[in-house]
Formats: structure tokens, sequence, C-alpha cells
């Protein structure tokens, strides 16, 4: 390999990592030139869409493409190669090397353990239900409610590999366990209960980044963002909306 | 007004988990999330319509996130994704849902409008501290060359 098809492979292995743990397009783009310019490359182009990076080096060069399959959130993954990039551009890091940690980075598994997200977003539910105004009766019907529907969203999101299909079923069961609380009456208001408990399903990564893509003028992931947020919001609604016309 | 304090911070830090956030950010991201929610909630109950209090609240988390993000040279999106959260109109878009399945299209329609201008708010709010945020770092390059 010479030089140039390096540059190239580092390049994207960046990029693809940024893209797959949810950082702004202008971020991967950016952080993606920023890099091969660098190590010389002045002339790159980045094409960045939320499923596939396009990157060449010059008009003329050869146009180089990848596919991105599956994005999650990991925002310490972001972290760790925008500080990276960082590195690189002042020089600190050499080619061999920023390869290198790029490769461990994209195989770590820095996600906190499952059982301390099902925790966190079972407090976070209890907590969201006090915020809008619920009382403390439902705090802890809020958290059980919230903490099983994300774990289901996270057990079947792993069987089917459908993240529309998987937030409907999880709010499905968020409706049906809000509703066996007030049925058995530790709960008083299933509103609050079904409002606080979806609260991690919602899609707030996606419609910040949404914004600020369109905003920084990528018109084409914005859209494309903006319509996923829509589907998943639509997808928590239709499950809330079957339990409540069952009853 | 406590019970508010404690719990946004909570919730804002677990949302940080979730999302994956380092370690050394989650308090910064709690904090982020307890003041813009302090800003809503304030002008709320102050009789603001909710729409003016979530802009405001938005702008604020924005603003704090920049300067966090310029303090601990992190991304900027790791604070203001978190600190939006609380301000998703969810319970308006909980109501506009419920009363389009129970087929009562007259009431569902206005609370659907209103989530929808719930969310231009917190998108708008972004918006502006960006542009201010661009503008203080062209003031200040500009400053620069003339020096």
């Amino acid at each position: 390999m010479d030089k140039k098809s390096r540059i190239v492979e580092v390049c994207l292995l960046a990029g693809k990592i940024m893209l797959e743990s949810g950082a702004e397009t202008y971020r991967v783009e950016d952080t993606m030139n920023r890099i091969a310019a660098a190590f010389g490359v002045l002339t790159s182009h980045s094409f960045v869409t939320p499923t596939g990076i396009i990157f060449s080096t010059s008009e003329t060069d050869k146009t180089n493409l990848i596919r991105i399959s599956n994005r999650s959130t990991d925002l310490e993954k972001v972290v760790l190669v925008n500080s990276i990039s960082r590195k690189i551009s002042s020089g600190e890091l050499s080619l061999a090397d920023a390869r290198k940690q790029l490769k461990e980075i994209d195989r770590a598994d820095l996600a906190y353990p499952i059982w301390i997200q099902i925790l966190a977003a079972a407090l976070a539910s209890g907590c969201f239900t006090i915020m809008f105004l619920g009382s403390w009766v439902d705090f802890v019907p809020a958290c059980v409610t919230g903490g099983l529907g994300f774990a289901f969203f996270i057990f079947i999101h792993q069987i089917v590999r459908i993240k529309f299909f998987a937030e409907f079923i999880a709010s499905f069961i968020i409706g049906i366990i809000a509703y066996a609380f007030i049925a058995i009456g530790s709960g008083e208001e299933l509103e609050k209960i079904v409002i606080g408990s979806v609260m991690p399903l919602v899609p707030g990564l996606l419609i910040t980044n949404a914004v600020r893509d369109l905003i920084a003028g990528h018109l084409m992931s914005g859209l494309a963002k903006g319509a996923e947020a829509f589907l998943t919001a639509f997808a928590i609604g239709t499950g809330i909306a079957v339990v409540l016309s069952i009853f | 007004m406590l019970s508010h304090l404690i719990t946004s911070f909570v919730a804002s830090s677990t949302f940080g988990i979730i999302f994956n956030v380092p370690k050394k950010s989650l308090l910064n991201c709690g904090l982020v999330g307890m003041i813009g929610w302090m800003f809503y909630i304030v002008l709320f109950t102050e009789g603001v319509d909710a729409v003016y209090a979530t802009l405001a609240a938005s702008f604020a988390v924005a603003i704090i996130s920049h300067i966090l993000a310029k303090v601990y040279k992190n991304p900027v999106i790791i604070y203001s994704i978190v600190g939006i959260i609380p301000l998703v109109p969810g319970g308006t878009a909980y109501d506009a849902m419920r009363n389009f399945v129970e087929n009562d299209y007259s009431t569902a329609l206005p609370l659907a409008a209103r989530a929808f201008m719930i969310s231009g708010a917190i998108a708008f709010g972004l918006v502006l501290s960006e542009v201010l945020n661009q503008l203080v770092i062209r003031r200040k390059t500009q400053m620069r060359y003339k020096s």
C-alpha cells in the first residue's frame, strides 16, 4: 500500500466509527478532512449520509466508499475519535499509531453493562414522571414500567434487527404494565406513568442531530435523520395507542 | 421546586448512561439538563407560554453546552443532547395520540400542532446558540488578524 491509500484508510476508519456512534454529519466530514490535511492531503472531499461515506483525496483520484449498516449511540467513542483527530492535527500521532488506536476503538465495547443501562432507564422514567408534575405515588410504578420497557426494547432489538418493531413492542408492553399498575391500585395517573416510562425510548438524539445537520447545510442527512426520528416517535405512539384502544 | 431540581439532575445523568457518555462528563450532563429544566419550569409556572419557555430553555442548554465543550475540549453533542431530553414534548404528543385513537380529531389536532411547535422551539433554540457561537468565533479570529 502506498502512503495515500493508508491515509484514506485511517480517514475512513475514523469516519466510520464516528458515524456508527451517533456523531453529527458535519463533525464526521470535518474530522475526515482534518485528518487528511494533517497528513498532507489538502484537497480531500467527503460526503457523509447516515447510511454511507464517500471520500476522495482529490477530484481526479479514485473515490472510496464505506457502507454503514448499523448505527447506535455511543458518545464515548465520539469523544475518543475526536481527541485522536486533535492529536493528529497537532502532529502528536503518526499514521501507523493513529491506525492502531482507531482499530482498538473500533473493536472495543465501551458501553455500560446492560443491567446498569436498564437501572438508569428505570430511574430516569421515575424522575420524568415527577418532572411532568406527577405525584410521588407514581414514582415506583414508573420506575418499574420504564425499566421493564427498556429491557424488553434491548432484548427484542437483539432478536429482531428492526428498530421500529422493537420500539413498538416495548411501548406496547409499557402501556400494558402501566395499565396493570392502575388496575391493582398502586398507581394514580395512567398518563403520567406512561409519559415517564417512554422517555428512554424517545428519539432525542436523532432530533438534535437532524436539526444541527440541517443548519450546517447537510440537507440529505438532516432529512433522513428527521424521518428516522419521526418513525421512532410514530412507533412509540402506535404501541401506546394500541393499548389504549384495547382497554 | 426542590424535587424538580433533584429529579431533573438524576434524569439527565441517567440519560447520559443510556447514551454512553464518558463517566467524567456524567455530572456535567446532569447539570446542563437541570439548568435547562429549571429555566423551563420557572418560566412555565410564572405563566409564560410553553412554546416560549421551551425556546428559552433550549437556548440556555445550548449556550451552556458550548461553554462546557470549550472548557473540557469535548464535542458539543454530549452535553446538548442530554440537556434537551426533558424539553421534548412527550406529554403533549401522548395526549394528541390518545385523542386520535379515541376518534376525537378536533381535540387531537391542536395538541399535535402544539407538540410540533414545541419541537420547533427546541430546534430554534439550538439554531440561535449555534449562530451566536459562530459570530463569537468569527469576531475572535478577526481580532486576531487585526492585532
